[in-house]
């Protein structure tokens, strides 16, 4: 034993940095490399899906850049303060995703009983979770910025070095905020409960996407466009000559950017990236060491979790009695979930604040005045489907695609009862079918009312939005069973996986296929009306007919593969 | 009351359970031991109904799990190995919650729940969120969950993990108190002085295959160790040059 003691007081073990990002390292490549059904299929898909965005995005820019290079004296004014403004949004974007990333990586991740209790260097965890932070939290920003530059480098002849230009730049624009995020969330851990903080934090985040949105819309920038906005074309360029915020990291990248692209060339862009990434990994590193044992231990708290639901089970127990003890314990467990989870309920503010601005759009549309006939006036509510049915389907997809998956964990407890899985499927579709229709209806019938549509359209609309709302919340249960997600604990990522983007195309169709088919028999009843003709009865029972075939087929067919496939998942 | 015939699961090329056969009596506990790996827990899981086998049968009171799933799992409670619940559920809720999965509620399903509650030591957190439960707490809430329905049979992977002396002590009187009341249970421990002092008769499984099936005595006989205890006669069966290696390796 004293030999021991000798030998690990000699050299204190202190694993590298890339032995801590092993194990993450190994899952990704695990992870590439299994051999699980459809995965190549599933990776074309997905590969060619995410080429075409690219390409769209690409392409749209450079369209945009080539018209602006033509703009002699403001035209690289224009492509500049369109670059900053990208780069700011990215900054916002990625500042938030940072402080909600660490405090997972940081404080709330498996890995870090074992890491903390490990003899690893403070500054070597810190590395570590802040390289995780910077990953998990700037992929997808990365993946926008690919097309954004190569439309940049493309427009204005770059040539071979920009790419390493944008790399020296976009590299620390990347690193500031992961610092700054990480460093927002320890200070915060250290003032909450972690998973108290959690909460705090996904609700500032909705909260802040819910009011940019809003802000964005009620200023109604689509009046910009109007040539009388415009009192001088010196004061516009004035301007756009002037940095937006000169002390914003995306403010230099646009700066070292622009200057190679378009001259003078200056290195003070890099010199300031670069400083302030490397100065604010050695600021947020100390306080790191400053605080982060307290925040950990902290972290390990729970808030207050005291709960008691007496009024809502009394009245909503006695409304699903007639439907037995088993489906109404289901149906409470569901709705008790939903709403004791921040996570998941803050979203709906989000939601709240998207149909307000949906509804304020379509009050704003400018179906007053000449040229605008009774056809097209009601023919813009019938189109106002489309648009509700999309947002129908991403409402289903974010809240009830998810629903099966969510049970992965406690399948044993489900399976192993007498519970058949048809009951099962039962209350996850009427609990994301209810809420949905109120919703449906409710967008419709404000729509149309603010349109002053006739009482035709009303009622084809009213009709038509509940069949698509059963037929998309059966395609979302449907998707989500046959595509299940079982170890993802985050509701939010669930729906970004394959099968989210079946359930999502599914819905297209389906949507698209009913007013296709309720076109016609639309039509003909609006020519009638115009033209004071009589309408066509079987035309009309056609179109409807097979419209609502085809969303009962929507609703009924997903559910019954469903039925089948959860019947015969074993989750050992 | 439990009545294996022939129970196999394969994974692939791989054979987790192979030809399983065996047959609890109602009124038994039953301790199913092996090291780890041996199909334990595959083969509870498919008593269970959680798994389905890949051929041969599980009868719970005459019932097949796989033929008529419901009327068997009515009969059956289970308290899983690494168990997850809601977490955003309360104790007390999630007593209910099981309860009406068993179409179970009304005063009698209160009252039992806070029986049990009680008998946990966790009356006091019956309206806290089971995300702040500890382990040990959640183990307890499972094991009050699986009689809250009052089954005739209860299969329990490792019920004594995270609990704490008194729990332990309690779950022993429990068992033994709900077998002599007519009732079965079928027991994997990896402690083996447990299994010795409360099961009836021990099941020994190794590579997915009976070793050994008895009363102590008999297990005693057939692996000829004279009066040594369980500990012995489970190394002597799945291999005790095991543990040698261990000393060695710990030696080295």
């Amino acid at each position: 034993m004293p030999d021991q003691a000798a030998a690990v007081g000699d050299e204190l073990p202190n694993p590298a940095l890339l032995h801590l990002l092993g194990p993450k390292w190994l899952t990704a490549r695990a992870r590439a490399m299994s051999g699980e059904r459809g995965r190549g299929a599933r990776f074309t898909l997905l590969a060619f899906l995410g080429l075409g965005f690219w390409a769209f995005i690409f392409g749209m820019l450079y369209r945009m850049l080539v018209y602006f290079r033509n703009a002699t004296d403001i035209g690289a004014l224009l492509a500049g303060k369109l670059l900053g403004l990208m780069l700011v949004s990215f900054m916002s974007i990625l500042l938030l995703s940072n402080i909600i990333t660490a405090l997972s990586s940081f404080f709330l991740a498996r890995d870090l009983d074992m890491l903390v209790s490990a003899p690893v260097d403070w500054l070597r965890l810190y590395g570590a979770k802040l390289l995780e932070t910077l990953v998990h939290s700037s992929w997808m920003v990365v993946l926008l910025a690919v097309p954004m530059f190569s439309a940049y480098g493309v427009a204005y002849h770059g040539g071979w070095l920009f790419p390493v230009i944008v790399v020296a730049t976009f590299l620390p624009f990347l690193i500031i905020p992961t610092v700054l995020g990480s460093a927002i969330t320890l200070l915060l851990v250290n003032i909450f409960p972690a998973r108290r903080t959690r909460d705090i934090l996904s609700l500032i985040a909705v909260l802040a996407a819910a009011g940019l949105v809003l802000l964005f819309r009620v200023l109604r920038p689509e009046r910009l466009a109007r040539p009388e906005g415009f009192r001088s074309l010196m004061d516009f360029i004035v301007l756009l000559n002037g940095p937006t915020s000169p002390m914003l990291p995306s403010e230099w990248v646009q700066q070292a950017v622009m200057g190679w692209l378009r001259g003078p060339f200056d290195l003070l862009p890099f010199y300031l990236l670069w400083s302030t990434a490397a100065a604010s990994i050695v600021l947020g590193a100390l306080l790191h060491r400053g605080l982060y044992a307290r925040g950990y231990t902290k972290a390990q708290e729970s808030a207050q979790t005291f709960a008691r639901d007496g009024m809502m089970r009394k009245i909503i127990g006695a409304v699903l009695t007639p439907f037995g003890v088993r489906r109404r314990e289901l149906v409470l467990k569901e709705l008790r979930l939903f709403f004791r989870d921040t996570t998941q309920w803050s979203q709906l503010i989000l939601l709240a604040v998207l149909i307000v601005v949906y509804v304020f759009n379509i009050k704003y549309l400018p179906l007053t005045g000449e040229g605008l006939t009774f056809f097209i006036v009601n023919i813009v509510p019938f189109l106002n489907l489309v648009l509700a049915g999309f947002v129908l389907a991403s409402i289903a997809a974010r809240f009830i695609f998810p629903g099966v998956s969510l049970e992965g964990r406690t399948f044993w407890l489900l399976r192993s009862s007498p519970l058949s899985m048809h009951d099962l499927l039962w209350s996850k579709f009427w609990v994301g079918t209810l809420p949905l229709l109120t919703l449906a209806l409710g967008i419709v019938g404000t729509t149309n009312f603010l349109l002053k549509t006739s009482e035709f359209i009303m009622w084809v609309s009213l009709f038509s939005i509940v069949l698509l709302t059963f037929a998309i919340a059966g395609m979302a249960i449907g998707f989500g069973t046959l595509y299940p997600q079982f170890e993802t604990e985050n509701a939010a990522q669930i729906p970004t996986s394959f099968g989210g983007l079946l359930f999502m195309m599914a819905s297209v169709a389906v949507i698209g296929g009913t007013i296709i088919l309720e076109a016609r028999p639309v039509y003909s009843y609006l020519s009638a009306r115009v033209y004071n003709t009589e309408t066509s009865t079987s035309e009309m029972l056609i179109g409807f007919g097979l419209a609502a075939t085809l969303c009962i087929a929507a609703t009924i067919v997903p559910i019954r593969f469903a039925l089948r496939r959860l019947e015969t998942i074993e989750r050992g | 009351m439990i009545d294996l015939s022939a129970l196999t699961k394969r994974y692939g090329s791989f054979t987790a359970v192979d030809g399983l056969s065996l047959t609890v009596p109602r009124g038994e506990l039953f301790g199913f031991l092996g090291p780890n790996g041996a199909g334990k827990t595959t083969s509870l899981r498919m008593i269970a109904g959680i798994l389905r086998p890949t051929s041969g049968t599980v009868r719970i009171g005459g019932v097949d799990v796989v033929k008529d799933p419901t009327a068997a799992k009515a009969k059956l409670g289970f308290i899983p190995d690494r168990p997850f619940i809601y977490e955003k559920l309360t104790g007390i809720e999630f007593l209910r919650f099981v309860a009406g999965l068993y179409e179970q509620d009304g005063p009698a399903v209160e009252h039992r729940s806070r029986e049990l509650l009680a008998l946990f030591d966790l009356e006091e957190w019956r309206d806290e969120l089971v995300e702040s439960y500890s382990h040990g707490m959640r183990q307890k809430l499972i094991i009050s969950s699986a009689f809250v329905h009052r089954p005739e049979v209860i299969v329990v992977d490792e019920p004594m993990v995270g609990l704490d002396p008194k729990a332990a002590r309690i779950l022993k009187d429990l068992f033994r108190e709900y077998v002599n009341r007519g009732n079965t249970i079928m027991m994997s421990t990896h402690a083996l002085e447990v299994a010795e002092s409360m099961c009836d008769r021990i099941g020994i499984v190794q590579g997915g295959k009976l070793r050994a099936l008895g009363t102590m005595d008999e297990l005693r006989a057939s692996a000829a160790t004279g009066t040594e205890g369980l500990e012995t006669i489970f190394l002597r069966l799945t291999g005790e040059n095991a543990a040698r290696e261990l000393v060695e390796v710990l030696n080295a």
